[in-house]
């Protein structure tokens, strides 16, 4: 069988037990000390955030909180850097439409 | 190896002032060099806010180059690409209490005598005009005539908008450094030195905006131009939070204080990319980047007293910027009587984005021989010596 080449199989990792989490109401597992960005890839979920201008998709790009990519509206808060929020049992997560204050607008 | 050239006129700093002294000059058909030894709005120019007031100005000579400032503005909104993100969105000035309306009233008062549109708001047509505007205010005065730029845009498409037909043409020569002013037999400017070779004009303007002190030096003269330190606050991108630029009545005093020790009072606007810019502290620090978190955190507190919605808004990062200030609060505009050929436009403190069309329109004015748009007398170069 082939090697387990996950990054948690590569160092031999024994996580405790998964919890679950939502992203736009879907359930998703996640494991401690992942963040949000790598539940959300384990998931196979690749996009979490619309731009402000053009709308386009977006979720990681540089992975270690540099880029600002990877925002996304966590717990009703916009603009947390899932790669770098570890996910936490209960967790909601729903897609960022452009800047997430579009309540605030007059 | 020294290069020689020569034109009419030398702009010494591509700040927003040397941007628009350029522009107007150019206009009326001088050849001009603007010379900077950073970028074009490098200076205060990239470090400030855009904000074009007439409202928190106490009638006088600053008021009137404000008010020629905010029409020209206007024009150039016209004739400049949208980029520079010029609105006409108007200041709301707003009052705590009673007291402080009572005040504002007498204040506004003053300033429709002298020109400025000012209209009372009951606290109902502050709910109306700022809804997110704290509930227990007193009242406020709406000011239709502030506006808004984004200065370094502003700056940059003055210069460009500089050349173009009936110009008599605009070269810019960045990253060079005056370190001399070269002068004739008889103390008259003949042009400039630089690292990299000396360039020749009759007419040298100084508007090297907070270095123009140093500046003057190089010329043999005085001007006591200094730094007073400001700090804004930058918000996450927003949707409109904030329609106008909203401030409290202290900021006023603020402005017009001679006092060294730090003062707050936030004024706040949206900007059409997004964050809410919550300005300014200002201080006499010299030129010292140190953050100060004081400075940030009164400024914070005064943002969300306006504007509690701020609260719950990130503050994502903040910059410091350094005005030129001179110590009666006044810029120095025109020619300087001790250096035939010298002129200055520096030392507009908080004011240079929105006074930087009057004071380029005077110096092309004095230049060509036009008629002066208004008395130049109160921001003479020369008025800080005994003599002066
Ligand atoms: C926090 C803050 C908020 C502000 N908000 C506002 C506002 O809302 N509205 C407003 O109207 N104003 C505001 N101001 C003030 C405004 O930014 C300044 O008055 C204005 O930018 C001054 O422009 P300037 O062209 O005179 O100077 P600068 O932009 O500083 O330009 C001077 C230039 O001269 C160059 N220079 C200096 N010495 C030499 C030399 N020896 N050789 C070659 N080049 C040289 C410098 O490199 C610089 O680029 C604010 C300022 C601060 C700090
Ligand atoms: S992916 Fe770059 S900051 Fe998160």
């Amino acid at each position: 069988m082939a090697r387990d080449r996950t990054p948690a199989g590569l160092v031999g990792a024994a996580p405790e037990a998964p919890f679950e989490i939502t992203f736009d109401r879907r359930t998703l597992t996640a494991l401690p000390g992942q963040t949000i960005a790598a539940a959300l890839w384990s998931a196979g979920v690749l996009a979490w955030r619309t731009t402000r201008r053009d709308g386009r998709p977006s979720g990681v790009f540089c992975g270690i909180g540099q880029c600002y990519d990877c925002l996304a509206t966590i717990n009703d808060l916009p603009n947390r850097r899932a790669c770098l929020v570890p996910a936490r049992p209960g967790d909601v997560i729903t897609t960022q439409e452009g800047h997430g204050h579009a309540e605030l607008s007059v | 190896m020294p290069t020689r050239s020569s034109a009419d006129l030398i702009v010494i700093g591509a700040g927003v002032v040397g941007a628009a002294c350029a522009y107007y000059a150019a206009r009326s058909g001088i050849s001009v060099t603007v010379i900077d030894r950073g970028a074009v709005a490098g200076g205060t120019t990239g470090a400030g806010e855009g904000n074009l007031l007439v409202s928190d100005k106490e009638p006088g000579p600053e008021l009137e180059l404000a008010l020629l400032s905010v029409r020209l503005w206007r024009e150039l909104s016209d004739l400049l690409p949208p980029r520079i993100e010029y609105e006409a969105k108007g200041g709301l000035v707003v009052a705590s209490d009673e007291a402080s309306m009572a005040a504002l009233r007498g204040f506004a008062a003053r300033q429709e005598r002298a020109g400025v549109k000012a209209e009372q708001a009951t606290v109902d047509q502050l709910r109306d005009l700022e809804p997110h505007l704290a509930p227990d205010l007193a009242g406020g005065f709406h000011y239709p005539q502030d506006a808004q730029v984004q200065p370094a845009l502003a700056a940059a498409h003055l210069l460009r908008a500089a050349g173009g037909q009936g110009s008599g043409g605009v070269r810019l020569r960045l990253g060079e450094e005056v370190i001399g002013v070269l002068t004739g037999a008889n103390g008259e400017v003949r042009g400039v030195r630089t690292a990299s070779g000396d360039v020749r004009a009759p007419y040298i303007v100084n508007a090297a905006g907070s270095w123009g002190g140093e500046l003057a030096r190089l010329a043999g003269v005085g001007l006591p131009v200094l730094p007073r330190r400001g700090f804004v606050l930058v918000t996450e991108p927003l949707p409109r939070v904030v329609r106008r630029k909203v401030y409290a009545a202290d900021y006023v005093a603020d402005v017009a204080s001679g006092s060294a020790a730090l003062q707050t009072s936030a004024v706040v606007e949206g900007t059409p990319s997004g964050p809410v810019l919550i300005g300014a502290s200002r201080e006499r620090v010299g030129f010292d980047r140190t953050l100060s978190v004081e400075a940030l955190r009164r400024l914070a507190a005064q943002a969300t007293r306006l504007f509690p919605v701020l609260a719950g808004v990130r503050a994502m990062r903040t910059y410091a910027g350094f005005r030129p200030y001179l110590p009666d609060h006044l810029p120095a505009i025109g020619p300087d009587p001790r250096v035939p050929g010298l002129l200055h436009a520096c030392g507009h403190e908080g004011a240079g984005i929105g006074l930087a069309p009057a004071t380029g329109l005077i110096v092309a004015r004095v230049l060509s021989g036009g008629q002066l748009p208004l008395d130049i007398e109160p921001f003479r170069p020369h008025r800080f010596d005994a003599a002066g």
